[in-house]
């Protein structure tokens, strides 16, 4: 069967880079002084790190678990490196490798005891949300020098975060979707009995999928100072919520190990950029949140069209 | 033939009388607690117990029938709907205790609104829950910040009455919720709608084969869940002298944490309306365990979040599904 | 390794092995082995213990008592695995697909090869997967690139056999079939029937587990009969016949049983169906039809359109349909019961009334007494196994928890019971005994939708609609239903 462009499944994947490119397009209609390489960088600075958290969202999302304490870990990363990373760098790495470690231990517990992730990532969020207060109970710290330096970085041409996301959707989908060990994980999602049957370990792959999960973590929040210079506790809360709609909207499923990084990207971008369009188009904070929801919408609404006309081809 | 009969002990403990940890736990937090007050205080323990535990219970009732019909089902515009409810009650009442009840009237319609819109966007846009509630949730966020702008309007006398008076020493807030926990229990074990909530949960396409109106008790079940949560706000207004915008903050963790320590599955299918009560004791408690312990916010939070872990990682072992 | 080697040595061998789930004996000491170049038939009731026989050869669950050799190497219950098995060239295609939905093709059959990575591993598992296929399936239209998810459960099946006996680091040497053909149409499934015969011929070996007795005849060696987690009877192929395996399985069969000369007849059908309706892409008028009492058969090969029409009537009783018009309640069956019809938490009896939860209701509430009632009365009709009707389901046998989807829908209040091949791998006796029910209910005014992809259970049917792509390609009465016309309304126009 040829595929045209047309093709639902093909229009589906392009979902999530329509919606971004028609709101970057809107940003650059209603304030075209974005349109330049400070513009850009300014905008995307910000989404570069729920870019990073939406990834480690989304490896969790592959193997059927939801994680709703990415937002308090990515905060309490962030707090690390604005204290012992930058203090004590020796301390810090050990701490952050130490967050790492923690993560891939939830996933072995979770798959071990056959726990729902999602309280235990609820129960998580807690126990993040207070080590980060206990480390900096109030707004403060700075970013080593070495990461502000790359972070604000001046690539000639193309601004530093979009190679970045250039650079970590590629990796992550060869990785993840491309490899033979990303088959593997992904199966684990899809089928999990069958994977194990096939003579796999899905405690490892569990494990695998949760590491990775706080890799991304780490390094959303260390980028995330890198770019704020500064930490509390309370900083990155919301990426719990945007990184599951960032997902979402980059095409991924809840269940069944669907998923798509080049897409989650995309997705955290439009989250992200929604937000700046709100405020070019001087649409009082008040309504932003709204806003943001409806676009949240309207993205969704898309999508489901173009599914109905798979379904009607089909 | 695979069943495990002789998987007893706290396994088959969970599958029989699931409420009975969060009960036990709750129990053995405020006997600690006690102890570290010299057994002094009990009265006055279990009455703020009692008070905050209700609007726990509250919007944890609405939302373990959302989660029982199924992986994926979550509520998350329930701290949305607490504020925005709370606001138009307290703007409709006016303080004046007349307009008690079409204020009331009022906070539950819009509930019943924002849970018709949350399950209009998952039918229409076939969307997960998750997603669907979070975007709304947005929507009725902006609403409640544009509508309670500058907002500071005492609640009528009387309300505030039932919200914080107490009957012998019981507050009548946990009388009411109490008979509202009964009625729901009543509900969820004995009426069809019930009936058809669990088997939605446990499979929809067989649900909806076996004659269950799966659309209608969804429908009905997001709507529910809005309600119980506008109630919860237009009580915690009462309670709290006015409507806060961030009075909801907490309450969605809290929702969510209650019927999960209660015994619910969150696979979906399976669950317990007096277990909620149990974790809303249960998580009250161990705030003021850790306080009366001198412990700070941060290892609080630590702790909190560290027994949430540990209640679920000894209850564990629920049947497979979204974890 | 090579099989010449070990020329005659089994290639796997069970000593009085016996495995318990709980105080169930699923085996009870059973003596068993396969050598190469053999085909063995594995015949029985559901629970006789074929499923669990199947996953000890596998290597999936571990033995309690005896022996297990494979290859001759005597291997302990603790070190039985997947991976050895696996290792002995057992390779097993189980009832239920082990494929993941979200992958493609080629990643699932990489996850099976772990032997497959490195650079180009996806042109490799592409290369492997269709090659086997062409060799089995000529003209199977699948590609390697497609998503598992997206395909029909037929081909799914075809993938999944063709990657077990595809070869990689080990050869498969015995390729355990478990219903292999419950999915396919019947072209298919003697594509894979003839492949199975080459296989043998060339020295391989395959267990063959399936409920039709002309398949097991056609390509089996020796046919091994389980009943109550033994093996009752084991006899080269030719020393049965149909009657005899089917006697010893333990239930007494006349032979080819006269069709049952059913009351409802063609006057009938004048007055006003209760169900008319015709699949979306039918062009001409042709409709399907369904009148009080009747029972009406939807015939021809398997995932041409008949569940399909089956769930948009079922649809149709509640939403109006362009398609269909329905002048009645309607209850279903499922066929599939895992993905249709269980509800894994409940009771039996919760699993029964489901479908009457508002007729044994006052006010929204459901009354405890007349619920049970219902329940202990449809456990003595249907004679559904169990001593409490408050069990689990799902300590029912496979044909008792059919029974109770039975149930569900014959307890209804439904005149219109719609089944879509509810008799998917359920043993004979149970086959017999609702046969029985489904004509006296036809008797009492019911009138039935019975998809079926056996030939056998269209004899109880008043009136039959075989289809074919999808739509309506026949229209056949009770008195001049013949194989023949199935079949040729099944096939016709395929064949240039």
């Amino acid at each position: 069967m040829p595929r045209t462009i047309l093709d639902p499944k093909i229009l589906r994947s392009l979902v999530p880079a329509l919606s971004f490119a028609v709101l970057l397009g809107a940003i650059f209609y209603v304030q075209p002084r974005t349109m330049s390489y400070f513009g850009l960088n300014l905008m995307l600075n910000l989404a570069l790190p729920i870019a990073f958290a939406t990834i480690a969202q989304m490896f969790i999302l592959t193997v059927n678990d939801l994680d709703l304490s990415i937002g308090s870990f990515v905060s309490l990363v962030a707090c690390i490196t604005a204290t012992w990373l930058n203090e004590a760098p020796l301390l810090g790495v050990v701490a952050l490798l130490g967050c790492i470690a923690a993560y891939a231990a939830l996933g072995a517990l979770i798959h071990l005891r056959n726990l729902p992730s999602i309280v235990v990532t609820l129960g998580m969020s807690f126990v993040w949300s207070g080590c980060a207060i206990l480390l900096l109970p109030s707004p403060g710290g700075s970013a080593p020098d070495w990461l502000s330096g790359l972070v604000k970085f001046r690539m000639p041409f193309i601004p530093f975060s979009i190679l970045a996301s250039l650079i970590l959707g590629l990796i992550v989908h060869f990785a993840l979707m491309r490899s033979a060990t990303g088959a593997v994980l992904r199966g684990s999602g899809g089928n999990p009995q069958a994977v194990e049957r096939a003579g796999w370990s899905l405690l490892k792959t569990k494990v695998t999928m949760y590491a990775l999960a706080g890799f991304f973590g780490v390094m959303s929040g260390m980028i995330l100072v890198g770019t704020t210079t500064s930490a509390d506790a309370n900083i990155a809360l919301r990426y719990t919520l945007f990184s599951i709609a960032g997902v979402i909207l980059g095409g991924g499923e809840f269940t069944g190990g669907r998923v798509s990084p080049i897409g989650a990207i995309l997705g955290a971008l439009t989250l992200a950029l929604v937000g700046s369009l709100l405020s070019f188009l001087r649409i009082s904070p008040e309504w932003q949140i709204g806003a943001q929801g409806i676009i949240l919408i309207v993205v969704l609404a898309l999508r489901s069209l173009v599914n109905r006309l798979e379904e009607r081809q089909a | 033939m695979t069943t495990k009969r002789s998987a007893a002990g706290l396994a088959g403990l969970a599958r029989s009388a699931p409420w009975l940890f969060s009960f036990v736990g709750a129990l053995v937090i405020f006997a600690v607690t006690l102890a570290a007050n010299n057994w002094s205080g009990a009265g006055q323990i279990i009455t703020a117990a009692l008070s905050f535990g209700a609007f726990y219970a509250i919007v944890g009732i609405g939302q373990m029938f959302v989660i029982t019909t199924g992986p994926g089902n979550i509520d998350l515009s329930v701290p949305a709907t607490i504020a925005l409810a709370g606001a138009i009650a307290m703007t409709t009442m006016g303080g004046s205790d007349a307009m008690i009840l079409p204020g009331l009237a009022a906070a539950i319609a819009a509930g019943f609104l924002i849970g018709s819109f949350n399950y209009l966007l998952i039918w229409l846009l076939r969307i997960p829950p998750i997603i669907a509630t979070l975007s709304s949730s947005f929507i009725v966020q902006s609403l409640a910040i544009v509508y309670g702008r500058g907002l500071r309007i005492a609640p009528p006398p009387f309300l505030a009455e039932i919200a914080t008076g107490r009957v012998l020493g019981v507050p009548i807030l946990a009388i009411v919720t109490i008979l509202l926990a009964v009625v729901m229990a009543v509900v969820l074990h004995r009426s069809v709608y019930g009936r058809s909530v669990t088997a939605i949960g446990q499979n929809i396409n067989a649900a909806d084969l076996a004659g269950v109106r799966v659309g209608t008790m969804r429908f009905a079940t997001y709507a529910l869940s809005a309600c119980f949560a506008a109630f919860c706000g237009v009580m915690l207004a009462a309670f709290s002298g006015g409507a806060s915008l961030n009075m909801g903050e907490e309450y969605l963790l809290a929702s969510i944490a209650v019927v999960v320590i209660g015994g619910t599955s969150v696979a979906g299918g399976f669950s317990n309306v007096s277990g909620i009560w149990g974790a809303a004791l249960f998580l009250y408690l161990l705030i003021t365990m850790l306080n009366t312990l001198g412990v700070g916010a941060g290892l609080r939070q630590i702790f909190t979040g560290v027994i949430i872990v540990a209640v679920i990682t000894l209850a564990g072992g629920r049947k497979k599904g979204r974890g | 390794m090579s099989p010449s080697a070990s020329s005659d040595r089994p290639i796997v061998e069970l000593n009085d092995v016996a495995k318990s789930f709980g105080a169930v004996k699923a085996l009870d000491g059973v003596d068993f082995s396969v050598r190469p170049g053999e085909c063995v038939g594995v015949v029985g009731h559901n629970g006789a213990g074929k499923s669990t026989l199947m996953q000890v050869l596998a290597g999936t669950l571990a033995h309690d008592r005896g022996e297990v050799r494979l290859n001759g190497d005597v291997v302990a219950a603790s070190d039985h695995s997947v991976a050895r098995a696996h290792d002995a060239g057992i390779r097993c295609v189980f009832q239920e697909l082990s494929l993941c939905p979200n992958l493609t093709v080629a990643e699932n059959t990489r996850l099976r090869h772990g032997s497959i990575r490195g650079f180009g591993w996806r042109r490799q598992a592409a290369r492997l997967i269709a090659t086997k296929l062409d060799e089995i399936f000529p003209d199977h239209g699948i590609s390697a690139g497609a998503v598992v998810g997206d395909l029909s459960i037929g081909r799914r099946q075809m993938v999944e056999i063709a990657a077990n006996f595809s070869a990689t680091e080990s050869e498969p040497r015995l390729v355990i079939l478990d219903e292999p053909t419950s999915s396919l149409d019947q072209q298919v499934a003697s594509q894979l029937l003839a492949y199975v015969k080459r296989f043998v011929e060339a020295g391989g070996s395959v267990i063959l587990i399936s409920h039709i007795l002309g398949d097991i005849f056609g390509t089996c060696d020796r046919i091994a009969v389980m009943r109550d987690g033994l093996i009752v009877e084991e006899r080269p192929a030719d020393k049965f016949d149909r009657h005899s395996l089917v006697a010893s399985m333990g239930h007494v069969t006349d032979e080819d049983t006269p069709a049952p000369q059913s009351q409802a007849s063609e006057s009938q059908r004048r007055g006003e169906p209760i169900v008319s309706a015709r699949p979306p892409r039918q062009t001409d008028d042709q409709r399907l039809e369904l009148h009080p009492g009747e029972i009406v058969g939807l015939a021809g090969l398997a995932g041409h359109g008949q569940t399909a029409l089956l769930r948009l009537i079922h649809n149709a009783a509640r939403h109006r349909s362009r398609y269909a018009s329905v002048n009645g309640k309607i209850a279903f069956v499922a066929g599939d019961r895992q993905a249709d019809g269980i509800f894994p938490l409940w009771t039996i009896g919760q699993n029964v009334t489901v479908r009457s939860l508002s007729a044994l209701s006052r006010l929204g509430l459901l009354e405890k007494g007349r619920e049970r009632e219902m329940e202990d009365r449809w456990r003595e009709t249907l004679k559904i196994r169990t001593p409490d009707m408050g069990d689990n389901i799902l300590t029912l046998s496979g044909g008792n928890q059919q029974k109770a989807l039975f149930a569900r829908a014959l307890a209804s209040d439904a005149e219109i019971i719609a089944m879509d091949d509810p008799m998917r791998g359920v043993d004979v006796g149970t086959k017999r005994e609702v046969y029985e029910r489904i004509r006296q209910e036809a008797e009492n005014g019911r009138a039935f939708l019975w998809y079926t992809t056996e030939f056998d259970e269209l004899v109880n049917c008043n009136h039959v609609y075989v289809f074919r792509n999808g739509l309506i390609a026949a229209d056949i009465e009770r008195d001049q239903l013949s194989e023949q016309k199935v079949l040729h309304a099944s096939f016709e126009g395929e064949a240039a």
